[in-house]
């Protein structure tokens, strides 16, 4: 078992001519059961062509019906990428996994409330993906660094996830889904969301969760760990060290008006029975400690 | 990106919300001829940095006279303004804007920002103008009030009305309040702002609802459909060694510290930041090289950090995926060699061709010192700037 996604999805890419498109088409569909799950592309003006022998559609909808798709990753370019959202969203997609970084915060927000209702789920966007590993990985994540086991992983960071996969991996432990929910302010689904699911997973035993500064995110899942969680979480927050106001790369990094500081974050996960690191290169051996 | 005040209250008037008149001055003489066109009998001359406590730093000043305007003028223009939000040298002052003097009834506060937990933009408005919302949000909370606004429906008389009305305003500078706070809500939108602020939305004598003063920051996201506002970026209020960075597509913000780092990925350029911190150490700088990082960018990087004085030791950091350590290691080395390195470096390579990178670094003969991990990363770039300083 696992979460979001397994051996048994039907994946779409959604701008699979472009170069990042096709790049991590092709090392996605090389991993695990990617060539079985990985079952066209979408681009409206190419419509009838096919990359690498995935048949290229006009339209999501198409798409789906043709193909049987369920799941889609965009890699369409920012000014674009919320249309492609919706456009997944419409074609009622369990989930879509939006990888594209610097979209605009307002096309996010009337993105956003267009899924109210719809029942298709938004992973990211500006984030690296979801991984089931030994089945299935959609997003930019190496493949190579995960290993099938019994952790769960969520963060709103990219190489910090695979730091954190890495120091498990070698630890032994491998992963039941490693999940990045991206680091933009307004996205889909959050560590909560992502916590509940990891809940309900008899694959998953543990579950590490990787924040960082601005926002709340990580404090509303602490509390509903608190109160619901029936599994071990280990946590660790990047930005100790960011000065308030700055963007730290991440549109969502940021502190402002005192809120969103790592030390609160942190103070608030221990609080709720997370055991924390202020230590990345601890990450893995913290998670073994509650084994 | 953040814009002037005067600049902003531009947009707000384009809007429709309600500002005093006024001129931007880059000289004495634009000043003093600004205040003459304006006519009397009072003048507002106000810095213009990006910087806010522009009035307690002493960048702000009242004039009864036209020989007053040109006495503030003279002060301010090329003053290095210190204030709270300022490094501890200050903002140098290159443009004033002289505007007219108000007939402040009562200072009302206004604010807009994207809300991510509903969101939506949240309209915040507060009795308590001209004073930090930050501090009124600590204090007295129950004084904001606050609109989660529907993007479908937008802005409201109702909602409007309310809070204009809990804020103290009355009935006969309603109609001004929604002014105010419809124009913000629609430039917010229309122009991709990611925080509005009016502090002080001012009611005077007369009634009027004025915008007395204007923050705007926009979404760089966003820019591409705003030429007019990205034209409006001001290089001389913001850090050269940011704007050099961007020019080569990398994400650096200059920190206080002594050691430089350079890392792929804002996550983890965060926790290697944290991991100096923890072992004593001070960053320099927040590097991310992103995940298309060539030869050519890691030596920019490099350049940029060595740029700075004072710079102890520097740690890379990389975690390969798309990202293959020999491309990183290849930059490394070219980098080292063309801007003749003066500080102890340390790498920590791992992922994608690691040990293709490793060999690169060896072979390189140059006085690496290569980590294994994260945590000998941090102890040993902090020990590496402690024997060199």
């Amino acid at each position: 078992m696992s979460i979001l996604i397994n051996r048994n999805s039907r994946v779409i890419t959604q701008g699979i001519t472009g170069k990042t498109g096709q790049y991590h088409t092709r090392t996605s569909r090389d991993y695990a059961e990617g060539r079985t799950c990985f079952v066209g592309g979408v681009n409206p003006n190419r419509a009838g062509q096919d990359f690498e022998g995935l048949p290229i559609f006009g339209t999501v909808r198409e798409a789906k019906e043709r193909t049987g798709a369920n799941v889609s990753v965009i890699y369409v370019p920012p000014p674009f990428a919320a249309a492609a959202i919706d456009e997944a969203v419409d074609a009622d997609l369990d989930l879509v996994i939006c990888i594209t970084e610097g979209i605009p915060v307002r096309d996010m927000i009337n993105t956003r409330d267009r899924m109210r209702g719809k029942r298709t789920l938004l992973l990211g966007p500006n984030c690296p993906g979801v991984i089931t590993p030994g089945e299935l990985k959609i997003g930019i994540m190496p493949g190579h660094i995960h290993k099938q086991g019994p952790i769960g992983v969520v963060s709103r960071s990219g190489t910090l996830t695979y730091e954190a996969v890495g120091q498990l991996t070698e630890l032994g432990l491998g992963q039941s889904t490693a999940v990045g929910i991206g680091g933009d302010p307004v996205n889909g689904l959050k560590h909560i969301d992502v916590m509940r699911m990891f809940n309900d997973d008899p694959a998953t035993e543990a579950v590490i969760m990787i924040g960082e500064i601005g926002g709340s995110d990580e404090e509303e899942a602490a509390r509903w760990v608190k109160d619901n969680m029936k599994k071990p979480v280990v946590g660790f927050i990047a930005g100790v060290t960011a000065p308030p106001g700055k963007r730290m790369g991440h549109a969502g990094a940021i502190i402002s008006g005192g809120k969103g500081t790592a030390q609160e974050k942190l103070a608030i996960m221990e609080s709720c029975g997370i055991k924390v690191t202020r230590n990345p290169a601890e990450m893995g051996k913290l998670l073994k400690s509650v084994l | 990106m953040n814009i002037h005040e005067y600049q902003a209250k531009e947009l707000l008037r384009r809007y429709g919300v309600t500002t005093p008149r006024g001129h931007v001055a880059f000289t004495v003489d634009e000043a003093v001829a600004a205040a003459q066109t304006l006519g009397g009998p009072v003048w507002v001359v106000k810095a213009q940095i990006h910087a806010g406590g522009r009035g307690k730093g002493g960048g702000v000043k009242l004039a009864r006279s036209i020989d007053e305007v040109r006495t503030h003028a003279q002060a301010i223009l090329g003053m290095q303004l210190i204030t709270h939000q300022t490094s501890a040298e200050g903002q140098k002052v290159r443009r004033l804007w002289v505007e007219e003097g108000a007939d402040i009834r009562k200072e009302l506060y206004l604010g807009m920002v994207v809300d991510r937990g509903t969101q939506r933009v949240c309209l915040m408005a507060s009795s308590e103008g001209g004073m930090d919302i930050e501090e009124v949000a600590a204090h007295t909370p129950e004084l904001i009030h606050k609109v989660f606004i529907d993007p479908r429906t937008g802005l409201s008389d109702a909602d409007c009305d309310r809070v204009a009305t809990a804020i103290g305003v009355p009935v006969a500078s309603l109609e001004g309040a929604r002014a105010a706070f419809r124009g913000l809500y629609n430039l917010f939108v229309e122009c991709d702002a990611s925080l509005a602020e009016i502090n002080p939305l001012v009611l005077a004598g007369d009634g009027r609802v004025i915008a007395l003063d204007g923050k705007l920051n926009f979404d760089d996201n966003a820019l591409f459909r705003h030429p007019d506002i990205a034209a409006l970026r001001d290089l001389d209020e913001e850090d050269p060694a940011e704007i050099e960075a961007m020019k080569h597509g990398l994400n650096y913000i200059s920190l206080d510290g002594d050691i430089g780092c350079l890392v792929n990925g804002a996550g983890l350029a965060m926790a290697t930041m944290d991991v100096i911190k923890l072992y004593g150490g001070s960053p320099a700088n927040f590097l991310d090289v992103g995940g298309g990082a060539t030869t050519e960018k890691v030596t920019e990087a490099f350049k940029i950090m060595l740029a700075r004085p004072g710079l102890a030791a520097i740690l890379v950091n990389i975690f390969g995926g798309i990202m293959k350590c020999d491309t990183i290691a290849e930059g490394v080395v070219a980098a080292a060699r063309e801007v003749r390195l003066g500080v102890p470096l340390v790498v920590r390579m791992k992922g994608t061709n690691e040990d293709l990178g490793k060999k690169i670094l060896a072979d390189s003969g140059l006085p690496i010192i290569a980590a294994n991990n994260m945590a000998e990363a941090g102890e040993r770039v902090v020990a590496a700037a402690r024997a060199g300083s």
